[in-house]
């Protein structure tokens, strides 16, 4: 008897006013989709960011004859100062692993990595990609003492600390998430104020309801439930399209964007899952707080 | 079962009190006309039983209950033993007369049987025979207020609040309404009844609680509207 009747007036309260309802429901997806994004590439940059910093190196490329730097003078590295090098980097305390890579190792990796264009493959000779040492860190932060050790000693070429280069890719993706969620949050608004309206317009519509409710002693949870219900439905349908956004996105977008770039990613599933639960929440509940909070005003007891 | 003990009632940003220093004691069963030109504090009289308004000071008791003192989420529970009528009927356009009254029952959870027995009885009562399936619009003033009633009287409540049930209906419809408030009254029910019809109250010789610029001018039983009109 009570569902059933808490049920009807909600039907009543949605299909009175379709147009703000859907407004509401619109408003909520694209919020909650925006949300969802930005919280899918803050687990992507965060699962990725562990991924990468436990295999970055810094590189300690050798002189070779082709190389530009005048320390160099057009020469190849000794040996002895390879050996030299490679002693010292394993004696400093950061380090915890120091490995050679020949000419002939680097061309191979630079043939693997480039076969997808073979014109430029073709136009590098083995032995124009220098050797050099790669330098694993017990901690990225100490990047800098270990290139200032090295820097600038004869045989060295040029130090490159690929923790620089991540840093730069991880920068866009964290601008990419904050954009989504200032978007979102600017839509979360929206959609506060739209709850406002459609809950005070069907609180005015059923002014005549509420009014006879209050007199026969009907509760407050009892009179104000169907509007708060009425909210978290919208929140909910919302909550549900921006979820097959969120689907969709991760299928056509980030799947396919796996695909064709050398990209990392371990965003499965389960993430997805979890982001759409937590989003649909968010929505849900925004939902029904503000319609709670409108009544307050619109419904006085 | 209504004690205005010292009530003063001052609306906000209004100078002139709406009700000063009243003293009311309604007992159990008691009929009571609220008499007065509007403006004179009738209705706010009836606002402050339902709790709709605090009084600005003293105290009232209804059903042996402090009201300053009933907390808010309480008030449903007292409303629940006033029933109310209105001049306006404020009956829903799109239900019959077993929907409006089956309402007041619903939306304080009465199971469906339970409707379906006492609701039938209630409009039997009010002298609504056989119009049960009837929409708001197909019906008389007068039928309308029976319906009102019957929505208000349907939970048994212990007091029934009457705002100028007659005020929109013609006399001789007034006087069927007032009898189905007599009976009403005659099973107990506190009937507290606000009008300026000097004819009604004449006619049912009542006890008369006059009210003049929110003071009490004259309380009398068995009394008559009064001479001035």
């Amino acid at each position: 008897m009570r569902a059933q009747f808490v049920f009807q007036e909600i039907w009543i309260g949605l299909r009175r006013n379709l147009t703000m309802t859907i407004a509401l429901i619109v408003t909520v997806a694209i919020a909650m989709a925006l949300f969802g994004t930005g919280l899918l590439i803050k687990a992507q940059v965060d699962s990725s960011k562990d991924y990468w910093y436990d295999r970055v190196e810094v590189s300690i490329y050798l002189c070779s004859k082709t190389s530009t730097n005048p320390s160099c003078n057009k020469a190849d590295r000794t040996d002895a100062q390879r050996d030299q090098l490679e002693a010292d980097l394993k004696a400093m305390p950061q380090v915890s692993k120091v490995e050679y890579e020949s000419k002939e190792q680097a061309y191979s990796r630079f043939k693997e990595r480039f076969s997808s264009t073979p014109g430029f493959v073709q136009s590098t000779k083995e032995g124009d990609i220098p050797d050099s040492l790669r330098v694993r860190l017990k901690n990225p932060q100490e990047y800098k003492t270990v290139a200032q050790a090295v820097n600038g000693r004869p045989g060295v070429d040029q130090v490159i600390n690929e923790q620089e280069i991540l840093k730069k890719f991880f920068r866009i993706l964290n601008g990419l998430q904050w954009a989504a969620l200032l978007i979102a949050l600017i839509q979360v608004f929206a959609a506060v104020l739209l709850v406002a309206n459609t809950i005070r317009l069907s609180a005015f519509n059923r002014r005549r309801e509420t009014g006879i409710m209050r007199l026969v002693g009907a509760s407050n949870v009892y009179i104000q439930m169907p509007f708060i219900l009425e909210g978290a439905i919208a929140g909910l349908v919302g909550g549900l399209f921006s979820a097959v956004l969120l689907v969709g996105a991760k299928t056509f977008l980030i799947d396919r964007l796996q695909g064709s770039l050398q990209f990392a990613s371990q965003l499965s599933w389960g993430s997805v899952v979890g982001v759409i639960i937590f989003s649909i929440s968010v929505g849900v509940l925004l939902c029904a707080v503000s319609s709670f909070l409108t009544l307050r005003r619109y419904l006085r007891i | 079962m209504i004690h205005f003990d010292n009530v003063t009632k001052v609306y906000p940003h209004q100078n002139r009190p709406a009700l000063q220093h009243v003293n009311v004691a309604v007992e159990k069963g008691e009929f009571v006309f609220l008499v007065g030109p509007s403006g004179s504090g009738k209705s706010t009289f009836l606002r402050l039983i339902l709790k709709e308004e605090r009084p600005s000071q003293g105290h009232i008791h209804v059903a042996g209950k402090d009201l300053s003192r009933l907390s808010n989420w309480k008030v449903p529970h007292l409303r629940r033993r006033i029933g109310c009528v209105f001049q306006d009927f404020r009956l829903l356009p799109n239900k019959n007369v077993f929907e409006n009254v089956a309402f007041a029952l619903e939306v304080i959870g009465k199971p469906r049987r339970f409707i379906g027995r006492v609701v039938p009885e209630v409009v039997d009562l009010v002298g609504l025979e056989g119009k049960q399936h009837r929409m708001p619009d197909e019906l008389s003033g007068g039928e309308q207020q029976r319906v009102a009633i019957a929505r208000a009287f349907v939970n048994r409540p212990m007091i029934l609040l009457a705002d100028e049930p007659t005020g929109n209906i013609d006399p001789a419809t007034s006087i069927g309404i007032m009898k189905v408030l007599d009976r009403i009254n005659r099973t107990g029910t506190t009937v507290v009844m606000a009008t300026h019809d000097a004819a009604i109250v004449d006619a049912f010789r009542k006890r008369v609680v006059e009210l003049e610029d929110g003071r009490v001018v004259r309380d009398q039983s068995r009394g008559v509207y009064g001479q001035a009109y």
